[in-house]
């Protein structure tokens, strides 16, 4: 009891970052490998410590991007006022040397195989843990009929719009909305307004189908989608959401 | 101040508990509201983390931590259900 509660228990490992690519003009993507990580499952996250000279210490949460079985990967969006993030999206190299402590999460995770439709909102960089989900259920050639709807402000925001568009066109039931709520290009024929009732009973699915729902973006965003998710008579009990915010991605 | 929710201190609880705890199961001591612990309204700006339950808003659990010594007080919740087997992680 004792031995495996050590053995479980969570503790600080060193990540060498082996790779690094910008995704957007604000976040880049981090790929970490860490000696003596367990594994992680779909929709979890991982502590980050950087340790300053002096010995001050930062920690921050991110999502995993990548799906279990891959190289282990975060995407991290820069924030104005943060303390860790623009460190990992400006100053962070190949071959550098990070904290981070992981996997955690059990609530808001996603597993295949489930018989019910799966419907994930994502707002801005709450993307990310949907879409390990998303790159989760394509290596594993899970067939869940699956409907992402992705908040965006931009289209130069849009986070893995490439990879979105090619695995939709797989034509094995992933369906991607993405809607642009602040600007959107000349010709643009998605959606262009917020996340409300009114988009949600369009895009998401019926509740008399019971869908898998996970939620993931600001608090605000969160709130929104989700209510409209319950106006429409779905059964807040199916809804899984995470609110991230400065404290918790700066 | 922005609120989160549970899973923000997810770390957090499993360095404290020893085990993954986001799913862990409480009830409100003021409302009764039975929920995981990821439901959580959580803020985190505040001198430590104060969580309140989602129902009524009563504080829930207090962590202060500092470089020596960890404070809890989770009086708030009127009982707390951890599972012993948390889902394993599946593959690297």
């Amino acid at each position: 009891m004792a031995g495996a509660a050590v053995l479980g228990r969570l503790t600080w490992l060193v990540a060498k970052v082996v790779g690094v690519a910008a995704e957007t003009a604000r976040v880049r993507t981090i790929v970490l490998d860490v000696p003596g990580w367990p594994g992680h499952r779909a929709g979890q996250h991982l502590d980050v410590r950087l340790t300053a000279e002096d010995g001050y210490q930062a920690q921050r949460s991110y999502s995993i991007a990548s799906p279990p079985g891959e190289p282990l990967s975060i995407t991290v969006e820069e924030l104005d006022d943060g303390e860790v993030s623009p460190y990992l999206t400006r100053e962070l190299r190949e071959g550098d040397e990070i904290e981070v402590r992981g996997p955690i999460g059990g609530y808001f995770v996603w597993e295949p195989g489930g018989k019910d439709p799966l419907l994930l909102v994502a707002g801005g960089s709450g993307i990310v843990p949907l879409m390990a989900m998303v790159r989760h259920r394509a290596a594993t050639g899970d067939r869940t009929p699956t409907r992402l709807v992705y908040s965006s402000r931009r289209i130069d925001e849009v986070l893995y719009a490439g990879e979105l568009e090619e695995l939709e066109s797989r034509g094995d039931g992933l369906e991607v909305a993405v809607t642009l709520t602040r600007e959107q290009p000349p010709g643009w024929n998605g959606y262009a307004r917020r996340v409300d009732t009114e988009l949600m009973r369009e895009v998401a699915w019926a509740p008399e189908q019971h869908p898998a729902v996970f939620i993931c973006g600001s608090t605000g965003f969160v709130e929104a989608a989700a209510g409209a998710l319950v106006a429409l008579g779905h059964d807040p009990l199916g809804i899984k959401t995470e609110r991230f915010g400065a404290t918790g991605g700066g | 101040m922005e609120r989160l929710d549970g899973n923000a201190i997810g770390g957090v609880l499993a360095e404290i508990f020893g085990t993954e705890m986001t799913v862990a199961v409480g009830v409100c001591g003021s409302c009764g509201t039975t929920g995981q612990m990821a439901e959580m309204h959580v803020y985190v700006r505040a001198p430590g983390i104060v969580a309140r339950c989602p129902g009524c808003e009563s504080v829930l659990v207090k962590i202060v931590q500092s470089e020596r010594r960890t404070w809890l007080d989770f009086s708030g919740l009127r009982t707390m259900q951890i599972d012993a087997t948390p889902p394993p992680a599946a593959g690297r």
